[in-house]
């Protein structure tokens, strides 16, 4: 255990959050704004707000860094490839149809 | 305006990416295959719609999601709900997390995500409702912005917003549902 904050985690944060200091976000808010983080869609000001707790808070750090590692799984886990009939089926079926259009 | 004999030349790179959704979007290779076709004639008709020096994989995208909910979602309507009241936020990461008093370090919980496979993934992604499927599919695997994504899918960037966040989660206790069926997440465990 390392912080011995009592009842600030709220429901969706790590055991031990700490209050943050005045001008500083905190983990809760952290954790509820990681996504919008990772996807780059926050304003610049949250954007740098978040990143300054990072920087401070190892537990939120560990929660970013296996939410990223989940977002690469997600892509890389997610690929098929492109059968070479389909591919040939597509050529024909665009080479059909510029001959149907050129008339 | 684009020239349509172009079109090939622009558009057929897309095709990997395009496949890949189609099938998590059909479940099915047969249907994808079709899907990817009837986009391609589609795209390559339109082609003279569409502005040169634009977002031409979004372009395609959008005719391939707009394809897939008028032809193949007309077939088997369900209702449009990802059930993730109960899912709070980190829940893979907590799931994962296991017995803590075991000493496992911070990469522990990393290290249990390699063991999902291809499939796992795969599975669990298709079993979620439509609109949160392709909401995910287009901002974790595509990795388009909001902005493209409020564009391709015809919605506000805030319902786009709330369509992936539910998606995640919906994706979370999707992998910790399969997770737990290959073992690799601890069935008793109550985490949080």
């Amino acid at each position: 255990m390392g912080h011995d904050g009592d009842g600030v985690a709220g429901p969706g944060s790590h055991a031990g959050a700490v209050e943050p200091p005045a001008g500083f976000v905190g983990c809760d808010e952290t954790i509820e704004r990681l996504y919008v983080y990772l996807d780059g869609e926050l304003t610049e000001q949250r954007r740098i707000e978040i990143a300054r707790h990072l920087d401070l808070c190892g537990p939120c750090v560990g929660a970013y860094g296996f939410e990223q590692e989940l977002r690469k799984l997600v892509a890389n886990r997610c690929q098929d490839r492109v059968p070479d009939a389909l591919r040939e089926r597509v050529a024909r079926a665009l080479r059909e149809e510029s001959g149907a259009t050129a008339d | 305006m684009a020239d349509q004999g172009q079109f090939s030349d622009l558009a057929m790179e897309f095709m990997p990416a395009l496949y890949t959704a189609a099938l998590r979007m059909t479940r099915n290779p047969a249907d994808a295959e079709d899907l990817v076709q009837e986009t391609y004639l589609k795209a390559y008709r339109a082609f003279g719609s569409f502005e040169a020096g634009t977002n031409l994989k979004a372009w395609l995208y959008r005719i391939l999601t707009n394809t897939y909910i008028n032809t193949y979602r007309a077939k088997k309507r369900r209702p449009e709900i990802a059930d993730v009241e109960d899912v709070e936020d980190l829940y893979l990461y907590h799931h994962l997390a296991g017995d803590p008093s075991a000493g496992l370090g911070r990469s522990a919980e990393d290290e249990a995500l390699d063991r999902f496979t291809d499939t796992d993934v795969k599975a669990a992604i298709e079993s979620l409702p439509d609109t949160f499927r392709i909401a995910v599919l287009l901002a974790d695997v595509e990795g388009f912005s909001y902005k493209e994504i409020a564009e391709i899918t015809d919605v506000p960037i805030g319902t786009v917003m709330s369509r992936i966040h539910r998606g995640r989660k919906a994706l979370q206790k999707a992998l910790v549902d399969v997770g737990r069926a290959r073992g690799l997440v601890g069935a008793s465990d109550e985490a949080r």
